[in-house]
Order: structure tokens, then C-alpha cells, then sequence
């Protein structure tokens, strides 16, 4: 153990030389990359992937490299496999991570500060920020961010006569007379998972509560807001084993008027045949409050590298993944919002329907930004809690408390 | 040389055998073993004195890069052991894998028996019962996720055409480890069968024939020679189940992820939260060397049953 130990901390000092004379020498004129191939590994699908290949390569012509060597690998088993990468000093030149999990990784001292690179996000949205940072510094830029919106089933609601709701009250009453049939009137996800934890964070927070204190009466008005949709028999109770993309597939086929889900699924509603909606934020306490949502989607991180002119260049490659027009691009391909408020204009100009989740990204909020890497346990008490209220087991406070332990 | 040799120990063998062939033969039977040993020592070994090295450490993110892993002594124990989902995820294993094992081993022997007649098609329908067993768990569960859905689900339609009100397979904490424990069994019939039925095929039929001239038929003939003529397979199925069940991970986490409200959380999927999900893996080790505490007893307990067999 002592001889490992030891081994690891020459191995660390090493990289922490190496980093620091990166740091010392900023390069007055572009250093020849031409011979640099960097190797990338995203969590992408294979409908995104070539989205984000376009990208890829017109930054790669751009900063004047070789190419990129682009790996896909499901989102699930990222984590694990960059561990086993940290551990054996085998990481890619670029990894992207998504924002929740930048904050533990960054911990970990694998990656290197964004700083140096020249990446301007003087006007990107604090949560955006907030996500990507760790002890002060920048670790992860995120070029298209996503948040949660209520979507709605336009015919639905006309044939029951229903308003668009924007608070809370007006929200239970149209999702109870929108429960027809076989049709409920909302569904959202409340699984046993921090998607479950992720769809209840637009409760908690826009009705002023935090998760560093989770037995306030703010967060227990929340959950009971939550649990009401579901005793009122106005959201189905398999909603705790439902995950966001289970709830796009009941509001696809009508079991459901309206969900609260992201602007990723909009690939697949606007394909769907004979399904009119729209999309609104998600109703708020009262009028007049803020809507306060979870800010997602996936970082550029740019681990620290042995070889300082790789680091640099791929650093470089990231700076520019985060320019204007690529944001762009890569939200118009995959259904999300660029981060940079100077670009939403355009992409909603591109596709009308993200209009109001460009507004909720500019309020919404980091879920790593309070906690930081404390953050995983907070949000399995939150999931649980939900959980024990949605089913019945203990009323929401008791649920709380006995999570918060 | 060796002829001389072997002439030596020829020679004294009728009292012992020499010290010089003494230490050769161990010597031999060291160096066949060492490969085995070697492979279980590196295998095997390794991974579980880490794991029980790790349960004593605090074993975060920090540590893949830096290799430091403080020692916490007892403290992981102490936090797992006093979360409020301990003894809820004891319970649960304990149920789900005694409810498994008994709907596997008793629907595993009746087919078996129902296959030992031959009868047309019987070995077509015996190959097609393996399906569960040889489909990805992953695929499995999302098909019976989709029949047990609460709403829609094909499960709750049948019991509706009989009247039954719709059962919340999934959604209810009262219900959901049952549906688990259905879902469990149905992938664990074919080991049980196959198992059996070979068991079954060694049985003599000439005991069957003595039996039945002394009007020893039907479940007089089952309890007088099926069963103890199978006991030696029974011990292996029931045993390998166990052990086997104790582990199960994919089934839970793609069904139910270890709810409703950790209705299906069992000591293997709060192992891989801790560890995956929360990042701790001091923690989750410690979770999971408590579940190979359980596992080894049940080891000892197939030793020691096996040991009778050979003596018996």
C-alpha cells in the first residue's frame, strides 16, 4: 500500500511540474499543431453524434490540427470508465462530462483549469458557470444546456375547455380536468434515480427551498405540491418508476395531456404523427414568482495532459467547441439551448419551440452549484423522499425528515 | 538415473518411500497446483483482500488520481450498518432471495418431472424453455417492466378480463418486491430444470420397475426414490441458487432501480449505489462484504452437505 501510495504521489507531482510549466509559458504565436490528432469521448447517441461531428471537425480545421478521433460510450458507465482512466493515466484529450458530475471529477485533480485557453463566458448565465466550476476555477464549459418546461397537448386542452396554467393552483385544477379516460392529466417522472431528483428540483427551488436544508417548509410545500397531483388521480402512480423518457412516451400516445420534460425529446415530438403541442414554463407558487429550473447539459473538460502542447491545443478545441455559432449548431441538432444568451435569438429563430426554455436557462440554477461534491447524497435523499411521499408511505414531511436522518 | 531410482524406492516401498522421492513427488504436486493457485490467488484473491482492504478506507474520486485512501478503520461499517436503509435492504434479500428459490426449485422440479415422460415435441419444448435464461437481463426486464405496467400493461388486462381490479406490479412498495421476486423466478426456472432433468435421467429405471411391483407408484415412488436419488443434484441447484441470487443486481436495478421508496433495495444494488451513484466506495465495499459474509456461510453449508454425500 505505502509503495503505491508513493508511486503515485512522484506520479502526481510529475503531472502537477508538468501542468505548471503549461501554466508559466502562454505562447505569443499559434504553435504548428498540424501533426495533433486529439481523442475525444462523449456520452453522445447515435442520432446526436454526427451533430456533433460536424463540429467537431470544422473546429479541428479551424485551430489548425490533424483531426479528431471521436469515442461514444452510454452516459450510464461514463463515470466508472473515467475512473479507471484516471487511475491508469490513460484519458482522452478531451472528455465530456456531464455538468452534475464536473464538480467530483474535478476533485479528483484530473483536469486542468479552462482559464488558460481563453474561453470568454463573460456572458454566459451563472448557473451555467456555477455547473462547470469547482473551488473557484472553470473545469467544464458547457456549449448547449438544456432545462425542463411543461409540455402540453394543445387539442387536449381546447376539447377540455383548459387554460394554459402558469401557478400552481391553476395547475392542479387543469391537470384534474384534463383526467379523462385513460388519460391523465399530467405525468412527469418520479423514479428511484437522480432523474427523479432532477424533475423535482422545479418545485423545490421555485418555491424558495434548498437542498442543503431539506425538512424548510419551503421544500416540504414542494413535495406536497407533488404528492397532491398524484392523490388527486390527476398523475398516474407508476410515475416513481418512470423515467423522463417513459413519460415522453405516455404523452405520445395521449395517456397523458401535458409532462414536465426538456427540449431533447423535441426530435421526437415534432416527428410524431398527428400530435399538436406547445411548450410553456413550468407554473410557479404564485404569480408573479420566478421560475427557477435545473440547469442540464454536458461539458467539454480538458484533462491534464503529459504532453503540454496536446493540452494546449485541446484546449483551444474547446474554446472554440463554445463559440456562438457551434452552440448553435449543436442545440438546433439535438433539441437544446445554447448557453450564450447572444445566441438563443438565433436558435429560437431556428426552432421556435425552445423559446421557453431559453427563458427558464437564463433563471435556472446548477445542481452541483450549492453542495458541490456533496451533491450525490443530497440529491438520493431527495429521490427518496419523493419516493416514500408519492407512494403513500409517510406524508411529505415525515418523509423528509426521516431522509434528511 | 531414474530407472535407478525408481528401483531404490521399488526396493523400500513395503516400508516408506525414501526421503529423496518424498520431497520430488510433493514437489511434482506443488508444481501442477501452482498454476491453479496461481490463477485463484490473482483472480480471485486480489479483488476480494482489496475490497476488504477498501471497506476500511475512505475511498472517494480523489483517490483514483492521487492513490491516497485514508484509513477510517470501522467507520464505513458504522455508517451502513446505521443508515436507515440497512435493515429495510437485509430484509428485502433475505426475502427475495428465499421467495426466488422456492418458486425456482419447485416449478424447476415439476417440469422436470413433466419432461421426464417422453412425450412428441418434448424436447423442442424443453430447448424453448431456456429462452429466459439465454435473453440479455436488460432486454427481460424491459419486456416485463412493459407488462407490468400499472396502466397498460398486458399483465393487468389479463386480470381485468376476469374482473381482478389492476394490481400496482411496480408502482406500490407492498407489491413491487413480489413482482421482482415473479420476475426472478422466471429467469431461474431454466437452471432449476435443466439441472434436475439431467439429475432425473441418472435414476435407474429398474428401481422404478422394483418399486412399482411392490405398488409403489406415483408419489409414493417420487418420495421413496426420486427424491433421495436426486439429493446430491438438489444440494448443488439449491446451494449455486442461493449464492447466485444473493448477487442479483441487473433484475432489480431494471425493473424497479431498488424502489418504490426502496421497497426492492437488497444489499447488492445499495453496494453499487454507494459506490457508482454516490461515489463512495469504501462504503459500498463494505456493503458488499457483508453480502459475501452471507454467501460464505451458505459455501460452507455446500462443503459440509457434500462432504456427507461422499461419506454416505
Amino acid at each position: 500500500m505505502k509503495k503505491i501510495t508513493l508511486a503515485s504521489g512522484a506520479l502526481a507531482a510529475t503531472a502537477a511540474l508538468a501542468l505548471a510549466g503549461c501554466a508559466g509559458g502562454t505562447p505569443s504565436e499559434p504553435v504548428d499543431r498540424g501533426d495533433i490528432t486529439l481523442t475525444i469521448t462523449d456520452t453522445l447517441s447515435e442520432t446526436s453524434a454526427p451533430v456533433y461531428q460536424e463540429v467537431y471537425d470544422a473546429c479541428a480545421a479551424e485551430i489548425g490540427i490533424a483531426g479528431v478521433e471521436a469515442t461514444h460510450v452510454a452516459g450510464s458507465g461514463h463515470i466508472a470508465k473515467l475512473l479507471q482512466q484516471i487511475a491508469s493515466r490513460d484519458l482522452p484529450d478531451v472528455v465530456m462530462i456531464d455538468n452534475p458530475d464536473v464538480q467530483q471529477i474535478a476533485s479528483s485533480g484530473a483536469l486542468s483549469p479552462l482559464t488558460e485557453y481563453g474561453i470568454d463566458t463573460a456572458d454566459f448565465p451563472e448557473g451555467v458557470i456555477a455547473a462547470g466550476s469547482y473551488d473557484g476555477e472553470l473545469y467544464g464549459v458547457a456549449p448547449m444546456v438544456n432545462s425542463l418546461g411543461l409540455i402540453y397537448n394543445v387539442e387536449l386542452l381546447e376539447a377540455a375547455g383548459v387554460e394554459v396554467p402558469t401557478t400552481w393552483d391553476e395547475l392542479r385544477e387543469a391537470a384534474q380536468a384534463l383526467t379523462q379516460g385513460s388519460t391523465y392529466g399530467i405525468a412527469f417522472s418520479a423514479a428511484n434515480s437522480f432523474e427523479g431528483t432532477w424533475q423535482f428540483l422545479p418545485w423545490m427551488w421555485s418555491n424558495g427551498g434548498n437542498e442543503d436544508d431539506l425538512t424548510s417548509p419551503e421544500v416540504v410545500g414542494a413535495l406536497e405540491f407533488v404528492t397532491s397531483l398524484v392523490q388527486d388521480g390527476s398523475a398516474s402512480a407508476s410515475v416513481v418508476g418512470w423515467s423522463q423518457n417513459d413519460v415522453t412516451d405516455q404523452f405520445i400516445a395521449g395517456n397523458a395531456a401535458m409532462m414536465i420534460n426538456g427540449p431533447w425529446n423535441l426530435p421526437r415530438l415534432t416527428s410524431a404523427e398527428g400530435l399538436e403541442f406547445e411548450i410553456t414554463t413550468i407554473p410557479v407558487p404564485n404569480a408573479g414568482d420566478d421560475v427557477v429550473a435545473p440547469l442540464g447539459g454536458e461539458t467539454f473538460t480538458v484533462p491534464v495532459n503529459e504532453d503540454s502542447a496536446v493540452q494546449e491545443a485541446a484546449g483551444a478545441f474547446v474554446a472554440c467547441l463554445a463559440q456562438d455559432e457551434h452552440q448553435i449548431t449543436m442545440a438546433a441538432g439535438r433539441g437544446g439551448v445554447p448557453s450564450s444568451p447572444s445566441a438563443g435569438a438565433a436558435a429560437i429563430e431556428a426552432n421556435p419551440y425552445i423559446a421557453a426554455f431559453v427563458d427558464t436557462v437564463a433563471t435556472a440554477r446548477a445542481r452541483t452549484g450549492l453542495l458541490g461534491e456533496a451533491w450525490p447524497d443530497a440529491a438520493t435523499k431527495i429521490y427518496t423522499a419523493v419516493q416514500i411521499a408519492l407512494t403513500g408511505q409517510q406524508s411529505p414531511e415525515a418523509a423528509l425528515e426521516q431522509v434528511a436522518g | 538415473m531414474s530407472a535407478v531410482a525408481e528401483a531404490r524406492t521399488g526396493t523400500v516401498r513395503a516400508s516408506r518411500p525414501r526421503g529423496g522421492g518424498r520431497v520430488r513427488e510433493s514437489v511434482a504436486r506443488w508444481l501442477f497446483l501452482a498454476p491453479a493457485v496461481a490463477y485463484i490467488l490473482i483472480f480471485f484473491g486480489y479483488p476480494v483482500v482489496q475490497n476488504v482492504v477498501m471497506s476500511f478506507q475512505d475511498y472517494t474520486t480523489r483517490t483514483f488520481f492521487t492513490g491516497e485512501a485514508p484509513w477510517v478503520g470501522f467507520a464505513n461499517y458504522a455508517e451502513v450498518i446505521g443508515s436507515y436503509v440497512f435493515g429495510t435492504a437485509l430484509s428485502n434479500t433475505a426475502l427475495f432471495t428465499l421467495g426466488s428459490i422456492v418458486g425456482q426449485f419447485v416449478i424447476g422440479l415439476l417440469f422436470a418431472l413433466f419432461f421426464h415422460r417422453r412425450f412428441p415435441l418434448s424436447n423442442v419444448l424443453r430447448s424453448l424453455l431456456l429462452l429466459p435464461w439465454l435473453i440479455p437481463i436488460i432486454a427481460g426486464t424491459s419486456v416485463w417492466k412493459w407488462i407490468l405496467d400499472q396502466d397498460g400493461g398486458v399483465a393487468n388486462q389479463l386480470l381485468g378480463a376476469f374482473g381482478i381490479p389492476a394490481v400496482p406490479w411496480l408502482s406500490s412498495p407492498d407489491v413491487a418486491l413480489i413482482a421482482v421476486i415473479i420476475v426472478n423466478i422466471w429467469i431461474g426456472i431454466p437452471f432449476n430444470t435443466t439441472l434436475l432433468y439431467s439429475g432425473l435421467q441418472g435414476i435407474p429405471e429398474e428401481l422404478y420397475e422394483a418399486a412399482a411391483l411392490d405398488g409403489a407408484t406415483g408419489w409414493k415412488a417420487f418420495w421413496h426414490i426420486t427424491w433421495p436419488s436426486l439429493r446430491p443434484v438438489v444440494t448443488v441447484v439449491l446451494v449455486l441458487g442461493v449464492i447466485y441470487t444473493l448477487k442479483v443486481l441487473e433484475v432489480i436495478l431494471g425493473l424497479t432501480g431498488g424502489g418504490p421508496a426502496n421497497a426492492t433495495a437488497t444489499l447488492a444494488t445499495e453496494s453499487y449505489f454507494r459506490s457508482f451513484r454516490e461515489f463512495q466506495f469504501g462504503e459500498g465495499a463494505a456493503v458488499s462484504n457483508i453480502l459475501i459474509l452471507f454467501s460464505l456461510v451458505f459455501a460452507v453449508i455446500y462443503l459440509r452437505a457434500n462432504r456427507k454425500q461422499v461419506d454416505e
